[in-house]
C-alpha cells in the first residue's frame, strides 16, 4: 500500500490499521486530522501516503484535542473526516465527542485499544475503553460504538461507521485494537461499485428557508455544508431549532429527546451481531473485537466435545444490542463473557440478564490476548 | 477443524524476522490462495532478546491469530532458542541458525549456519533472513517456492532482486545438502 494507489479487487495482506484506511477511503473519507500514537500510528502514516493522491487532505495536528477540533471543522465544510488515536488521546478527545453528539457533525473516530489508564501499556492489547467510548465524554448523549476484530471488518465497518455517521448526523467510534490492528491478513478490497456509500442529506429549500436543527420523521436534520450559502450558528450550548442557544425547558427537551430518538429509533438499523451456532445453543459466549476470534475457535472445539455453545459476536457495542440478547438470555442456562478488561461488556450483560440467566465472566488485563484454551476450559466447567 | 499450520520465526530484533514472515504470508495468501494471518511480537523485546514472528496458513478463515502450537519453530539465536524450543508441536520441525544457536535441547534439530554462509556465500548477512526462509520453505513445503520466489521479488527494494534471489536459492540448496 505504500505507493499511495487503490488495489481494489487486488489480494493483499493488510494490518487492520491499514485496512481501516482502505475502508474509509472507499466510504468517501477525505480529510485526517491527528496525532499518532501506538498502536494506531499506520493508520495515520497510510492516511498521509493516500489522501494528498485522491485529492484529500492529511495534516498532524499538535495533540488529539485539536484533531478532533480539526476533523468537525472538515465535516462541517462538507467533507467526510476521520481520525484515529489510543486511549491517551481518545482521553483528549472526550471534549470535542460531546460537541460532535450536540453539534450533530458526522464524523469517525478510531480507537485502537491499548493497556490503561493513563500512558499505559503502548505496545500491549486491552479492551479497557469500552465504558469511555459509552460515557467518556460528559451528559446525556447517544453513541455509536463499533467494534473491529479481523482485517476484512477492518475495512467493511469502517465504511459503515461513515454510513452511520453521516445517515444520523452522528460521531461513531469504531473501537479496534492492538492485537486486530497489527495482524496482517489476507483481503480482497471490493471493488468501489461493489461498496454502498451514504451521503448526508444536505437541504433542498432557499438559504432563508432553512432551519437548521429541525425536527424530521427521521430526527435528523438536513446539513449544510460551510460555503454553501446556508448560513448557521454552530454551537455546544444546547440550541434551539435556528442553532442558537437556549434556556427553554421545552426547546431543550425537544433538542435532546431528538438526539437521543434519531439513534434509539433506528437500533435495528444500526445493530451488528454476528452469531455463530446459536440455535441450539445451550450457553453462549459473548465476545467482541480480537477477544472474539478466540472465542470463536474456543466455540468450535467445546462442540467437537458435545458441549452446545453458540457464540454471538458484538460489532455494536453501543447502544448495547439489549433487544436481540434479552430473549437469548431467557433460553440459555450460562453465559460466559471473556474480554480484556475487568468486565465491562460482562457488567452490561448482567444489567439486562436480571437474574434470568447465570453470567460469567472471564477477564485478562495483563496485555495479553485470552487464549482459546483459557475460553474451552471455562465452558467445559459451566 | 480445518488445515491449520502455524509457523514461528525467532531470534533478535534486526535479524529480519519479521520481514520474512511478511513475505512467507504473503507468499501462502497472495499467491498461493491460502487464508494467512501473521503477527508479531510487538514491543521492547522486538528490538533485541528474543522477538518473534508467526505465520498461520490455512484452507479456512483464521480465527485464533496467534500460534497454539507451532509446526515450525526457526531460531536465529540462543535466547529464542532457549525461549521458545518447548512451545513446538510434538514432531514438529525445528530449524537453527548454528552461527549463533550453540546449545539445542533436543537431538531433533535441522542445524543450518545461515549467517555465516550468507556472509560467506553472498558477502552480506543481511539477507541471512531469507536463506533461512528458503531453508524452511524447502523442508516443510509450506508454501511453493515458485510462490515464496514471486513474493520476494514484490518486497525486496528494487535493486536487490538479484541478491535476495541467490540468498532464496542458497537456502535451498543448503537445505537440499543437510537432507
Amino acid at each position: 500500500m505504500s505507493n499511495g494507489k487503490a488495489s481494489h479487487g487486488r489480494v493483499l495482506v493488510l494490518q487492520g490499521n491499514e485496512a481501516v484506511v482502505e475502508g474509509a477511503v472507499a466510504a468517501g473519507c477525505r480529510f485526517f486530522a491527528g496525532y499518532p500514537i501506538t498502536p494506531a500510528t499506520e493508520i495515520s502514516e497510510a492516511m498521509a501516503q493516500r489522501l494528498p493522491a485522491i485529492g484529500g487532505t492529511f495534516i498532524q495536528m499538535e495533540d488529539e484535542i485539536a484533531s478532533l477540533g480539526a476533523v468537525i471543522g472538515a465535516s462541517l465544510a462538507g467533507v467526510k473526516a476521520m481520525t484515529a488515536t489510543s486511549g491517551p488521546g481518545f482521553s483528549l478527545m472526550q471534549e470535542n465527542i460531546g460537541f460532535a453528539c450536540v453539534a450533530e457533525v458526522p464524523c469517525v473516530i478510531v480507537n485502537v485499544m491499548r493497556g490503561g489508564p493513563s500512558t499505559g501499556l503502548p505496545t500491549r492489547v486491552s479492551q479497557g475503553d469500552v465504558m469511555q467510548a459509552r460515557w467518556g465524554t460528559h451528559g446525556d448523549h447517544p453513541i455509536i460504538v463499533l467494534a473491529v476484530s479481523t482485517t476484512r471488518e477492518c475495512f467493511d465497518i469502517t465504511v459503515r461507521a461513515f454510513n452511520l455517521s453521516e445517515k444520523y448526523r452522528t460521531p461513531v467510534i469504531i473501537l479496534s485494537d492492538e492485537v486486530v490492528a497489527h495482524t496482517r491478513e489476507k483481503i480482497q478490497l471490493p471493488h468501489p461499485e461493489e461498496i454502498e456509500v451514504f451521503d448526508r442529506i444536505k437541504p433542498n429549500m432557499p438559504p432563508e428557508w432553512y432551519i437548521p436543527y429541525e425536527d424530521t420523521p427521521r430526527g435528523v436534520p438536513p446539513m449544510a455544508a460551510f460555503g454553501d450559502g446556508y448560513r448557521y450558528h454552530v454551537t455546544g450550548l444546547i440550541h434551539d431549532v435556528r442553532g442558537f442557544p437556549t434556556e427553554r425547558a421545552e426547546e431543550i427537551q425537544a433538542f435532546l429527546t431528538r438526539i437521543h430518538r434519531k439513534i434509539y429509533n433506528n437500533f435495528h438499523d444500526i445493530m451488528m451481531v454476528k452469531e455463530e451456532l446459536v440455535e441450539d445453543a445451550e450457553i453462549l459466549v459473548i465476545a467482541y473485537g480480537s477477544v472474539a476470534r478466540s472465542a470463536r475457535r474456543a466455540v468450535k472445539e467445546a462442540r467437537e466435545r458435545g458441549v452446545k455453545v453458540g457464540l454471538i459476536q458484538l460489532v455494536t457495542i453501543w447502544p448495547f444490542p439489549r433487544q436481540y440478547i434479552e430473549p437469548l438470555l431467557r433460553r440459555v442456562r450460562a453465559v460466559l463473557v471473556p474480554e480484556l478488561n475487568f468486565g465491562q461488556i460482562s457488567r452490561e450483560v448482567k444489567r439486562i440478564n436480571q437474574g434470568r440467566t447465570r453470567v460469567e465472566k472471564l477477564n485478562r488485563i495483563d496485555g495479553q490476548l485470552i487464549t482459546p484454551d483459557e475460553i474451552l476450559s471455562r465452558l467445559l466447567k459451566l | 477443524m480445518g488445515y491449520r499450520y502455524e509457523v514461528r520465526l525467532s531470534g533478535s530484533g534486526g535479524q529480519g524476522l519479521i520481514l520474512a514472515g511478511i513475505i512467507l504470508a504473503e507468499a501462502a495468501g497472495i499467491y498461493d490462495g491460502k487464508y494467512v494471518c501473521q503477527s508479531q511480537s510487538y514491543g521492547p523485546e522486538a528490538r533485541g532478546g528474543a522477538s518473534k514472528s508467526e505465520v498461520i496458513i490455512s484452507d479456512e478463515e483464521i480465527d485464533y491469530p496467534k500460534a497454539l502450537k507451532p509446526d515450525v519453530l526457526l531460531a536465529m539465536n540462543q535466547s529464542s532458542c532457549d525461549l521458545y524450543f518447548f512451545d513446538l508441536k510434538p514432531n514438529g520441525t525445528f530449524i537453527v541458525d548454528s552461527t549463533f544457536v550453540r546449545q539445542v535441547p533436543t537431538t531433533k534439530v535441522i542445524s543450518i549456519p545461515f549467517t555465516a554462509m550468507a556472509r560467506k556465500e553472498l558477502g552480506k548477512e543481511v539477507v541471512a533472513n531469507v536463506v533461512a526462509l528458503g531453508s524452511l520453505v524447502y523442508i516443510t513445503g509450506v508454501v511453493s517456492l515458485k510462490s515464496l520466489e514471486s513474493a520476494l521479488i514484490n518486497r525486496a527494494p528494487s535493486g536487490t532482486e538479484e541478491l535476495n534471489l541467490r540468498a532464496m536459492e542458497l537456502g535451498v540448496q543448503l537445505a537440499k545438502a543437510y537432507q
